[in-house]
């Protein structure tokens, strides 16, 4: 650890790009600051090391952006994917803000690159990191130690001293002791709580033991936990988080990007016992994605399996587990070690339901099936065509939505209305615009934008 | 060779964990933007063993994708393109090397090696030189530093020539073995566009640029020290190389004999060169040393060492050649000279130097390949 703890002005507990942005912006203002990441530095920068893209506003063409994304259709997107559930004030604050935030990252070193492959269709709204996320947090913290930020690895914060809202002092975990490091303001933006398989249990019951988590494994929620428990006022349900359906072979943690399998609505989707229980072309895979872990969630055992044939293949982009295959769907049920008949019968009854249509799975084409319970509305072609594959899925959770609630200033709202000295950004907070659902990019949004609000705001209050 | 489990490590074989790596890139494809490598894995859907070397020899080993990458280690995927494509290119160099036997020379062409070569041949040439009743160190200094004295030019250029030859066979055959490999033609490799594109991007040494922002070597900061240690190595190899071509055309074509003023075309091209030659091997062995082992492969520092070694001692003996050519020591620097000469020149088609020849045959297919239509893999 590169010096003792030292009392600050301005602390940041967290390590991702909300807490850097936060530290920077505080730095800015000329405050002192702290930066606490309780990761070894190895995996330090959370879930952000997974991100690759944010998606701004923007009313013209910009260098990174084609055409224009204004305000009003981005709120659009946002309302849609929240059925409503987002607080429009603090939202349309993030959007518009949203529109200054890569100039302010360039000039820390962050780079940009046009959109990846696949992914063209956020080659408008989306910029994309150069070497994605990682890349990203690791120019934030060489910035950071240009700037003479004092940065700890290894630095767990397990408990907070605030006093009728006021913050008055952390104790961290560091090294196998426990000190004090004290602080005029505080910037908590230390992630959500989705590593916490406790916590998760608690939430969602036996089930949660089979959910994979696909980013750190250090999102202990710790903070968060203490925020509330010390009468922060909390936003959001803590039995809601996003969740997509994931390749079941991947790593309890940190499997990101390349565990995600991307043919379901090329093939068919069936569960333990055999049978089909969603709609698999209901809309296009990006817009579909996210309702998957949670669909997944709800089977027995938390478990199913994608089937395709040999005609899907090339069609998405390639997975980093190579599918179970076989000649026959018998032999593809034996490999999947499930029921041979329920499958045939499942498969048969599939094909069997398929209409005639022109297969175009770049719109929502006319392939379907009828008289079939659930239907396949788009992109349906009987599975027939040997070999066959399959890939099993398990809930993937992405982020929790419970957080603390803050203002236009980032300031952590208290139960009894008392001003605090307490700053929040990143996904303790986005519960706060994002109630549920998803879009692509906006986490690093959030954190973005309200991680330099929280940086300004603590040092205008430290420095005061 | 199918790993189903990505955290296997395919510890033996270099092609089992490169192609492990090259599945998790492909699912992953954050470090696109970086170099050509990327998209022209993007390409593909499986990787072969000839798709792994061509990729790994399009690899400029800059690093960048190794600091980027969320899967590096300690996370259990254990993702290290850079040092998984050295261990690769390592072995492509033996696989196409040719003769196929002096493939050998690969295992032991470390710095000792290399330089107890260059004594012997040294040795050699004095011993010829005693053969032919040449006294190497003369008593009487020639002020025109005429090192004919010592050795009749044609016996010089029999040696050299000789030696130039072989090396160029060798590896044009090298090149050949590679191009099969890749399934490609040789008439594909005469596409004016391809070559031209390819041209520029080994002239210019594109992907250790980083757009500008130069390459995450020795480092995780990025800097321009190593394309520009490697330009004045290359370039000062080129115009060495250009000086021994004027003189020989001075000497066929016009019957102008050697030692040359030092304001003459071949000794200004040489003197240049040589000073490039000085700083560039230097600066790069400064660079190895320091670079960061994760990214490296040990075993090749050996054969790298060598190769750098013999490119600044070639330097060094030729610019004392010039500097020393009317003293005593003339004769003497002259076999030294040469003798470092023909060791670089022996070991060019079996050392670092192979690196040269595949990187640019790579980014010739790989402009060949950017020519056609994305196939189908993966983009619907």
């Amino acid at each position: 650890m590169p010096g003792a703890l030292q009392d600050c002005e301005v602390l940041v507990v967290g390590g991702g790009n909300a807490a850097l942005c936060a530290a920077l912006s505080a730095r800015e203002r000329g405050a002192s600051v702290t930066l606490l990441e309780s990761a070894p530095k190895a995996f330090r920068g959370g879930n952000s090391s997974h991100t690759r893209n944010l998606r701004c506003m923007h009313d013209a063409p910009t260098d990174l952006l084609t055409d224009a994304y204004p305000e009003q259709e981005y709120y659009g997107d946002l309302w849609r994917v929240t059925g409503g559930q987002t607080d429009e004030a603090l939202a349309r604050l993030t959007i518009r803000d949203s529109a200054a935030c890569t100039r302010w990252m360039k000039a820390y070193g962050v780079r940009f690159q046009p959109a990846l492959g696949g992914t063209l269709h956020l080659g408008r709204t989306n910029a994309f990191f150069l070497g994605g996320g990682k890349a990203l947090v690791n120019e934030y913290y060489a910035a950071a130690q240009r700037l003479g930020i004092q940065v700890h690895y290894d630095a767990e914060v397990v408990d907070l001293a605030i006093d009728d809202g006021a913050f008055d002092h952390a104790v961290v975990c560091a090294g196998g002791e426990k000190r004090r490091i004290a602080a005029r303001a505080l910037v908590v933006a230390s992630g959500g709580f989705e590593s916490n398989l406790a916590w998760l249990r608690q939430a969602w019951g036996p089930a949660a033991d089979n959910f994979l988590i696909r980013g750190t494994r250090y999102n202990m929620g710790k903070v968060l936990k203490v925020l509330i428990d010390r009468d922060a006022e909390k936003i959001g349900d803590p039995t809601q988080c996003h969740a997509v359906a994931i390749d079941a072979r991947a790593p309890k943690f940190d499997g990101g990007i390349v565990t995600r399998i991307d043919c379901v609505s090329l093939g068919i989707v069936v569960n333990r016992d055999g049978e089909r229980f969603y709609d698999e072309g209901e809309d296009f895979w990006p817009k579909r994605y996210a309702i998957w872990g949670r669909l997944v969630a709800q089977q027995p055992e938390q478990i199913a399996y994608c089937i395709i044939d040999s005609r899907a293949v090339g069609r998405f982009m390639p997975s980093v587990f190579p599918p179970f295959g076989a000649d026959s769907i018998e032999g593809l049920a034996s490999q999947l070690n499930l029921p041979a008949e329920r499958v045939i019968e499942t498969v048969r009854a599939f094909n069997q339901a398929v209409r005639p249509g022109r297969f175009d799975h770049a719109v929502l084409d006319d392939c379907r099936t009828r008289g079939l319970s659930p239907e396949k509305t788009h992109w349906a072609r009987a599975i027939d065509a040997p070999p066959y594959y399959g890939y099993p899925l398990r809930p993937g959770i992405t982020f929790t939505y419970l957080g603390v609630k803050v203002n236009e200033r980032a300031n952590v709202l208290m139960k009894n209305g008392s001003p605090s000295n307490i700053y929040a950004a990143g996904e303790i907070m986005a519960g706060n615009i994002l109630g549920k659902g998803y879009l692509a990019g906006f986490g690093m949004t959030i954190g973005t934008v309200f991680g330099r609000i929280a940086g300004q705001e603590a040092a205008i209050h430290a420095r005061r | 060779m199918h790993v189903d489990d990505p955290t296997a490590d395919g510890a033996n074989d270099p092609l089992v964990n490169g192609e492990r790596i090259m599945r998790i890139c492909n699912a992953c494809r954050y470090c696109e933007g970086y170099c050509a490598v990327f998209p022209a894995m993007e390409r593909r859907l499986q990787f072969t063993r000839s798709d792994l070397n061509y990729l790994a020899n399009l690899c400029h080993d800059c690093g960048e994708c190794y600091y980027a990458c969320q899967y590096s280690p300690p996370h259990e995927f254990n993702v290290n393109v850079p040092k998984s494509f050295a261990e690769i290119r390592a072995r492509t160099y033996r696989q196409y090397a040719w003769p196929a036997p002096l493939a050998a020379m690969f295992a032991r062409n470390g710095l000792a090696v290399s330089l107890v070569l260059a004594l012997m041949l040294v040795l050699a040439l004095s011993a010829a030189t005693l053969v032919l009743g040449k006294d190497l160190v003369a008593a009487t200094p020639d002020p025109a530093g005429d090192f004919y004295r010592f050795m009749p030019h044609r016996v010089m250029a029999g040696v050299l020539g000789g030696v130039f030859l072989f090396v160029a066979l060798a590896l044009a055959m090298g090149f050949i073995r590679f191009w099969r490999d890749m399934g490609e033609s040789l008439s594909e490799f005469t596409r004016p566009d391809a070559l031209r594109r390819a041209l520029g991007d080994v002239l210019t040494l594109k992907y250790l640029d980083g757009k500008g922002a130069g390459c995450t070597y020795p480092d995780e900061r990025r800097s321009q020290a190593r394309r520009w240690f490697h330009h004045l190595t290359f370039y000062g190899f080129a115009l060495c190389f250009a000086a021994t071509v004027v003189g020989t055309i001075y000497h066929y074509a016009f019957g102008w004999k050697a030692p040359y003023g030092y304001l003459s075309l071949p000794v200004v091209l040489g003197t240049s060169g040589g000073v490039g030659l000085l700083i560039g091997p230097a600066g790069l062995l400064w660079l190895k040393l320091r670079s960061d082992p994760q990214t490296s492969d040990p075993g090749q520092l050996g054969m790298d060492v060598a190769f750098i070694a013999l490119l600044f001692a070639t330097s060094l003996s030729g610019l004392a050649l010039l500097a020393l050519r009317d003293s005593s020591v003339c004769g003497l620097l002259l076999v030294v000279h040469l003798g470092v000469v023909s060791a670089l020149f022996l070991t060019l088609p079996y050392g670092k130097a192979v690196h040269g020849i595949y990187r640019s045959a790579a980014l010739v297919r790989c402009a060949l390949e950017k020519s056609q239509p994305m196939p189908d893999a993966g983009l619907d």
